[in-house]
């Protein structure tokens, strides 16, 4: 299929400067959403998910790198293009308690944007809206909570007047930053249906960040995950596939620390202790060849502190791991003993030179 | 050492919401806790976890007032002491020394225009005991060290500005500050929301070393019914601002007997397995300002009969065991709860349900 994506990442790098040099948080990002498909993006806690979404909805320019809005790069947009897309896009910001103007209420809050693109007339309209707006996010009766301050809102709460925020303007594309992360379960449940609806019904995009795994295959079931780790997609392919029968190392240690609520099993799971090292390599010095190897319980000295392995076409999804990928190359070609680099054991075949 | 820590006993907290008006978010509170404890406080969104929290420490909000109760703590120094009578003085050197909070929303709770190690600085110098003199290099030391406990690199993070820093390194060094002078009580508000597994992983086996190493009493809510099975030896699950179950994590996840917890637990959404249709707990939580009378749960609950709607309905000992162990729970059908616990295997894969009432049976 080749529609075009609503929303496409490509080379996509964010470098910062700070006193202690360059900080690369992300190094060379391609990604697509399409409309009503969900992209998830799982990874470790500093890894560059918010950077990444940040780009996406225009709210930092990427040092290099492109993003585009069907089709169009936002480099290249007029003023009337990017009102258009400032409307289209809307991004959910990970924290509700810096999101929310302390001095607004929440209705004013929730009709803000509304007003200042023309789309309501008149204050029964409205509060009408902004009611209905509550009402989809659980906020039930929306009298309770219309004329409230951000503070006077536990944090759940404040994390559905922000999702509720972004759904008043009818986004085509919703950037969502840990929007589930302060709710229970069963107000998660309901506020995924929700969200569930705008995909299917209005054929709404997702570029859907979570650190929550169930949550991940809950929503984007049909859709893709993409995991990162320092800056880089490691990861990334059909959800099914990816939570089902992780590939890359790191994966598959995310996949394995997953806590059922059950106080036995959590004890006994508590011992399995897999990789190598706890510490998160600096972005200031990443580690030579695969960023992950200084903790990779798969790691191979010789294969894996080269060189930076790329993403590869691998059981259906593409990995950035040098073992997945020698090991996939061996299963490919079982039969061809005579031209085999690997007859001799710890040899080396040589690197592939494309990714993709 | 069978005395507790801190004891609460029947612990309202009010809002005030305007000139004359307050809504109660927290009522009839009851809470022992006892050395070297973890209690999770579980319950949806809006139910009072945090107010809860915050007046354990009496750091509410100043629209937010302890209305009725008690709470009193035994202090390092073997006195007991009733926290409602601190003078303000008393107060500052009580929080952070003998009990500290993690704040949810920890992102926010820095401030923006102060460095890292400067919060660490004013933290050390405003609560500790006087005795010790903080200078720079102590406090840089001394948060380094801190830092590393929750694998935050101290060479990059203590020079660096609260924004320079992802959502979950700032939950970090929080958790970090508030450890920074060995309290005897930590309450801990969503303390791993935006972590990802690993790191997530990593922050529990501190708490759980940090814990056998100082011997603290932790108290942390949570939303993560898999965190508070690997955290907790107590759970308290709260509903609309009351206590309405509480015994041990083995209790509360094999054999709840609040319909309300036994929902919530079948709720949880597991990764392994195929996707079940998931369904949440029918219903709304109910608004402060709308509470409805008798069991507040009885409009969606599955078992609710007339009686349910009458009155308060209080907290009934189901298993009793010493050191704040035992099993209750407040519900007037709470033998009519079976729970049966959702498959995650593959091969079983079924949806998940609320429990159904033994009744509802024709
Ligand atoms: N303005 C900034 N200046 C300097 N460094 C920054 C800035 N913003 C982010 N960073 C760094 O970039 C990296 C990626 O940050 P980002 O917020 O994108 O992470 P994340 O994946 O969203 O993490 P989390 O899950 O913890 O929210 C981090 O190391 C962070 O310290
Ligand atoms: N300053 C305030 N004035 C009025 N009502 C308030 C105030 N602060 C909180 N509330 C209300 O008190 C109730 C309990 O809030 P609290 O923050 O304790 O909930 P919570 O259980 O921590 O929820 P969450 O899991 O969403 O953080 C909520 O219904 C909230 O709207
Ligand atoms: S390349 Fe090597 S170190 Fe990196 S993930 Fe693969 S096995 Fe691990
Ligand atoms: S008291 Fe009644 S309404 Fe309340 S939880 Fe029990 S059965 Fe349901
Ligand atoms: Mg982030
Ligand atoms: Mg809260």
């Amino acid at each position: 299929m080749s529609e075009t994506p609503l929303l496409k990442l490509s080379g996509l790098e964010q470098v910062f400067d700070t006193r202690k040099g360059p900080v690369a948080a992300v190094g060379g990002v391609d990604l697509e959403v399409k409309a009503g498909k969900v992209l998830c993006l799982v990874g470790e806690s500093g890894c560059g998910k918010t950077t990444t979404a940040r780009a996406a909805a225009g709210i930092t320019r990427p040092t290099s790198g492109a993003v585009e809005f069907r089709g169009k790069p936002l480099t290249a947009m007029n003023a009337a293009e990017r009102t258009e897309y400032r409307r289209s896009v809307q991004y959910i910001h990970q924290d509700p308690y810096a999101a929310l103007n302390p001095t607004r209420t929440v209705y004013s809050t929730l009709t803000a944007g509304l007003k200042r693109h023309g789309l309501v007339k008149g204050r029964t309209e409205a509060r009408a809206k902004a009611a209905e707006l509550l009402r989809l996010v659980d906020l039930t009766p929306p009298e309770s909570y219309l004329d409230a301050y951000p503070h006077q809102l536990s944090g759940g709460q404040r994390q559905r007047v922000n999702v509720a925020r972004s759904l008043a303007m009818d986004p085509k594309l919703l950037i969502c930053d840990e929007s589930t992360s302060m709710l229970d379960v069963s107000i998660r449940v309901s506020l995924l249906n929700t969200l569930g609806r705008l995909r299917d019904e209005l054929d709404v995009g997702f570029l859907f960040i979570t650190h929550d795994l169930a949550v991940a295959k809950y929503f984007a079931w049909d859709g893709e995950i993409a995991v990162m780790y320092l800056g880089k997609v490691v990861e990334h392919g059909p959800t099914p596939e990816v939570i089902g029968n992780p590939q890359h190392p790191y994966t598959k240690a995310l996949i394995g620390a997953v806590c059922e609520p059950d106080p036995d099993l959590a004890k006994a799971n508590r011992s399995a202790e897999q990789l190598r090292s706890a510490e998160i390599p600096s972005l200031h010095d990443l580690p030579a060849g695969c960023a992950f190897h200084p903790r990779c319980p798969a790691f191979e000295p010789g294969v894996c502190d080269g060189e930076r392995p790329l993403l590869q076409l691998a059981e259906r999804r593409n990995v950035a791991c040098h073992v997945v990928a020698r090991d996939r190359r061996r299963a490919a070609a079982p039969d061809d003993r005579t031209l085999t680099f690997d007859a001799v054991p710890g040899s080396r075949r040589p690197e592939p030179e494309s990714a993709i | 050492m069978t005395d507790p820590i801190l004891s609460v006993r029947d612990l309202s907290i009010a809002y005030k919401t305007g000139r004359k008006e307050s809504v109660t978010a927290v009522s009839g509170i009851d809470l022992d806790l006892y050395e070297r404890q973890s209690l999770a406080l579980v319950g949806e969104s809006g139910c009072g976890k945090t107010t809860l929290g915050l007046g354990l420490l009496r750091l509410l909000p100043g629209l937010g007032e302890i209305t009725s109760g008690s709470l009193t703590y035994r202090l390092k120094d073997g006195s007991t002491a009733d926290l409602l009578k601190m003078k303000p003085e008393q107060l500052r050197r009580f929080r952070w020394a003998e009990a500290a909070m993690v704040f949810q929303g920890a992102m926010n709770a820095f401030n923006p225009v102060i460095k890292i190690v400067d919060h660490f600085a004013d933290t050390l110098r405003d609560h500790s005991d006087g005795k010790r003199k903080w200078t720079k290099a102590a406090v840089e030391a001394r948060a380094g060290e801190l830092l590393e406990t929750v694998r935050l690199d101290p060479d990059r993070v203590l020079q660096s500005y609260p924004h320079e820093l992802s959502g979950g390194m700032k939950q970090r060094a929080l958790i970090a500050l508030a450890i920074a002078l060995d309290p005897q009580v930590l309450v801990l508000d969503e303390p791993t929301t935006a972590l990802d597994l690993l790191t997530q992983r990593s922050i529990v086996q501190q708490l759980h070393e940090l814990r056998k190493k100082f011997g603290f009493t932790m108290v942390f809510i949570t939303h993560d019914l898999g965190l508070a099975a690997e955290l907790a030896d107590r759970v308290a699950t709260m509903y609309a601002g009351r206590i309405i179950e509480t015994g041990s994590a083995r209790d509360i996840f094999y054999e709840p007997k609040h319909p309300y917890t036994a929902g919530l637990i079948n709720a949880v959404m597991p990764v392994k397995g195929l996707r079940p249709q998931l369904e949440s707990i029918p219903g709304y939580p109910p608004s402060l300002k709308a509470m409805p009378s008798g069991c507040a749960f009885h409009p969606r609950c599955a078992f609710a009969t007339d009686a349910c709607k009458n009155e308060r309905i209080d907290l009934d000992l189901l298993t009793e065991r010493p050191l704040g162990m035992s099993h209750t729970a407040a519900c007037l059908h709470h033998d009519q709860v079976r729970f049966e616990r959702k498959c995650t295997d593959t091969s079983a894969a079924r949806p998940a349900s609320i429990v159904e009432s033994e009744t509802a049976d024709v």
